[in-house]
């Protein structure tokens, strides 16, 4: 399987390490479903996965949200519009949105999940009244760290929107805490309300906590994981988590099948 | 030439081995059996019966391999070596596609046609190496992904397999049941019959087209019951050898509960990761993609191989290495290897081949590691520390 | 040598439970047993059921999260006559960190379930216990919050 050549048609700088591109390639459209990644190419340099974080109702372009953190990711940044980026995908599982149907929604995302979030969020907009009470609580680092702050802002028409800083200077007017603190202290039962989480790790897993003691069952929170990655089709073997391909079997888990392990040290 | 019926057993003498390798070459196969070089039994191309290892065997113990005479004219009278066949059904290393940047600014790729023999007979496959391919049958052509150069070779490889005759000091195939007696998945299987001076081959068809094969030879018709009778004395001879054991009771849902097992500490003082028993392990399928370029930049290519979980490399991502400790990569090769893999594949990954304690430079021996963590289980269950 | 000492005497001579009346320690014992951990064992794990706490008679514990990728990191550190765990002492009664060995440890360990209908019904116990952890914990916050404030200038990456 080769790369496809996606010619950049934009480039957004939105944090001072984390860029959005938007790709087309020959107005072919580019299906996928919320959760989904893609396997992005430097020619000559390396290949990445990156989570899809473009609209799924708008086919005709392809969004990544990329952070510089390695080689692959710096050569990534250095593009510019006009320039080609190979794409392999899309690969993975989804957000299970169709489970969600007339359930509550709540949504928590840490720092650079917001990403892989929202296309879910874009999808939910779309398909409103599917679903009850959407709530989307985000924490990031610090007011500088916020992912698509005039988005958020539009989002808190249609659902409730909360944001939390790890820490802030005089001028932020927002909560500062965990994101966590903002969950309401009992919600729905396990069967009217599921929960999409997804950010470092170790955020995923006091958030999967903080919400099983507020009553959720772990079969009704689901949390996006995150491996070395290489082949996309379960045949390399490093994304495995456990007995998990994380290609193939995720990157979507719900926790109660990924709960133990987490627990457990560089396995 | 014979008449036989599928499964029947028949006897061969070696001039007929001769014949057979003929045949085969004239039906397309490209042979591939084992060969002496540097000191070792490999697995290479053959041309004919007289590069076999006549006459030599394989001693074997953790950590040693060596090769010696046996006194006999055997043609397999050895175990097993370093090399396995996913040699050649899972290329060690290969160049998947070429690419070129074109005018526009984009980039262009073609995927690697194959130049390699595709059609492989391979000579002298043992009943562990047997369940070996099909586990990695598993891997490579029955999951979503279908590896298609793995798939192409295996749709028409001709297997001759052979039955044990004797264990290795490292085998362990009666713990997995793998073997020591082929039972299914091959064309011909033969057991070499070594009695004094009687020496001659036992052989059966298990395909239609390896009966086609068999009956181009020209066969002596001996009683059934006699033939059935050397090869059980065969097996049971081998089976009798075995001399290392696995408990592999509820062994996945044991080795699931004890990634926290103490025992996994003293693999941190002896493995050194240097990842030879996934090279010599028949099943272990991890691979690495890397992507490569001119000094242009306007030509790269892509180049897949053989990887071990052992590495570093092998689990970083962005900030470090999931599994930086030796302990913990050691942990996850045999838990997956006897655990996960159970989950993944529907079988267990390992077939007691026995080729990880042979080529472990510092003989760390999973049979006795797998009774180590058993016990430390049990001592700690019962309060001690 | 060690010399069996009562588990009465031995929480009398930690700094924390000094001050406690007679009884009270008694009450206190009947909860509790000594227990030894070896270097890198975990006397909590972070997620599960938060059901005791400890009173550290020698040894250090690290209080620390994991991460995949990297080593685990230690937010704050507990030595000898410290006390770890407290979680217990509320609901959702489920450990947020990992309490790890740094050497080997021997401590006191309390059962939050055997304790907590005994505080119920001894009201001044429980003021007493809780006055006390409440000051440890006062000063944890105030000092996770300076360590927070990440005053020392350009930092590692950290998450």
């Amino acid at each position: 399987m080769e790369p496809i050549p996606f010619r950049i048609l934009s480039v957004k700088q939105e944090l001072h390490d984390c860029f959005t591109l938007t790709l087309a390639c020959d107005q072919i459209p580019f299906h996928f479903v919320p959760g989904q990644f893609n396997m992005l190419y430097v020619f000559g340099h390396g290949e990445v996965p990156i989570s899809i974080s473009g609209n799924p109702n708008q086919p005709e372009l392809l969004v990544h949200t990329i952070r510089n953190v390695g080689s692959v990711t710096a050569a990534l940044q250095q593009l510019k519009k006009g320039d080609f980026v190979g794409v392999r995908g899309p690969f993975g599982n989804q957000w299970p949105l169709s489970e969600a149907k007339g359930k509550e929604i709540v949504i928590l995302a840490g720092g650079l999940g917001l990403a892989p979030l929202r296309p879910t969020i874009y999808r939910i907009l779309e398909y409103r009244d599917h679903y009850k009470k959407i709530t989307l609580l985000y924490g990031a680092r610090n007011p500088d760290a916020v992912l698509f702050s005039d988005e958020l802002g539009q989002w808190a028409h249609q659902i409730e929107v909360e944001l939390t800083v790890d820490s802030a200077g005089a001028e932020w007017l927002g909560h500062v805490g965990v994101v966590t603190d903002m969950l309401q202290q009992q919600m729905g039962s396990s069967t009217n309300t599921i929960a999409f989480v997804c950010g470092p790790e170790i955020m995923m897993r006091f958030s999967a906590y903080a919400l099983m003691d507020r009553g959720l069952s772990a079969d009704q929170i689901y949390i996006s994981m995150e491996r070395n990655m290489k082949c996309a089709v379960g045949i390399c073997g490093r994304c495995q988590f456990g007995p998990y391909f994380i290609c193939q079997d995720g990157p979507i888990f719900s926790f109660d099948k990924v709960e133990q392990l987490l627990k457990i040290r560089e396995v | 030439m014979s008449q036989l019926n599928l499964l029947q057993k028949t006897r061969i003498d070696r001039s007929q081995i001769d014949t057979l390798f003929l045949s085969l070459k004239r039906h397309g196969y490209s042979l591939v059996g084992p060969k002496i070089s540097e000191g070792a039994i490999i697995y290479d191309f053959l041309d004919s019966i007289t590069q076999l290892p006549i006459g030599w065997t394989d001693e074997q113990e953790a950590g040693t391999y060596r090769i010696k005479q046996r006194g006999d004219q055997a043609l397999f009278g050895y175990n097993l070596g370093p090399h396995s066949w996913k040699k050649f059904l899972f290329s060690p290393r290969k160049r998947i596609w070429q690419g070129q940047k074109t005018s526009e600014g984009g980039f262009r790729t073609q995927q690697e046609a194959s130049t390699q023999p595709q059609r492989f007979a391979f000579i002298g496959v043992r009943a562990c190496e047997l369940h070996a391919i099909h586990i990695q049958d598993q891997v490579f052509m029955n999951k979503q992904y279908q590896d298609a150069e793995y798939l192409h070779k295996r749709t028409d490889n001709f297997i001759v397999a052979v039955n044990c005759g004797q264990a290795g000091k490292t085998c362990f195939c009666t713990s997995l049941n793998t073997g020591p007696k082929v039972n299914e998945g091959y064309d011909l299987a033969l057991t070499e019959i070594i009695d004094g001076d009687v020496h001659y081959f036992v052989v059966e068809s298990g395909s239609e087209r390896g009966l086609e094969v068999l009956n181009e030879l020209p066969c002596q018709s001996v009683s059934n019951s006699d033939l059935e009778e050397a090869v059980d004395k065969c097996i049971e001879k081998a089976t009798g050898q075995m001399s290392r054991a696995i408990d592999t009771t509820d062994i996945k849902a044991f080795l699931y509960r004890n990634y926290d097992n103490k025992r996994w500490r003293e693999l941190e003082k002896k493995c050194l990761t240097c990842a030879n028993c996934t090279m010599v392990c028949p099943t272990c399928f991890c691979s690495k993609i890397e992507d490569t370029t001119d000094l242009t930049g306007n030509y790269a290519e892509r180049w897949q191989s053989w990887d071990s979980c052992f590495t570093m490399d092998f689990s970083y991502i962005h900030g470090g290495s999931i599994r930086a400790s030796t302990q913990s990569r050691y942990r996850q090769w045999l838990v997956h290897k006897l655990g996960s893999w159970i989950d993944q594949f529907g079988t267990s990954g390992c077939v007691g081949c026995g080729r990880c304690i042979t080529w472990c430079p510092v003989g760390i021996d999973l049979t006795e590691e797998i009774a180590a963590l058993r016990q430390a289980e049990r001592e700690t269950k019962n309060g001690g520390s | 040598m060690v010399e069996a000492k009562s588990i009465e005497s031995l929480l009398r001579e930690s700094p924390f439970f000094q001050s406690f009346q007679d009884d009270h320690i008694s009450l206190l014992a009947k909860c509790s047993e000594v227990v030894h951990f070896n270097q890198n064992e975990l006397l909590l794990t972070e997620g599960e059921s938060a059901d005791c706490f400890y009173l550290i008679l020698n040894g250090s514990v690290a209080i620390e999260s994991h991460f995949p990728g990297r080593e685990a990191l230690v937010v704050s550190k507990v030595a000898t006559h410290g006390i770890v765990g407290f979680s217990w002492l509320f609901p959702p009664y489920r450990n947020q960190f990992d309490a790890r060995a740094v050497t080997s440890v021997l401590a006191v360990k309390l059962s939050g379930s055997c304790l907590l209908p005994v505080i119920e019904s001894n009201h001044e116990l429980g003021y007493h216990l809780l006055r006390g952890f409440s000051a440890i914990m006062l000063q944890r916050m105030q000092a996770a919050r300076r360590q927070m404030l990440d005053i020392f200038g350009q930092s590692k990456k950290t998450i």
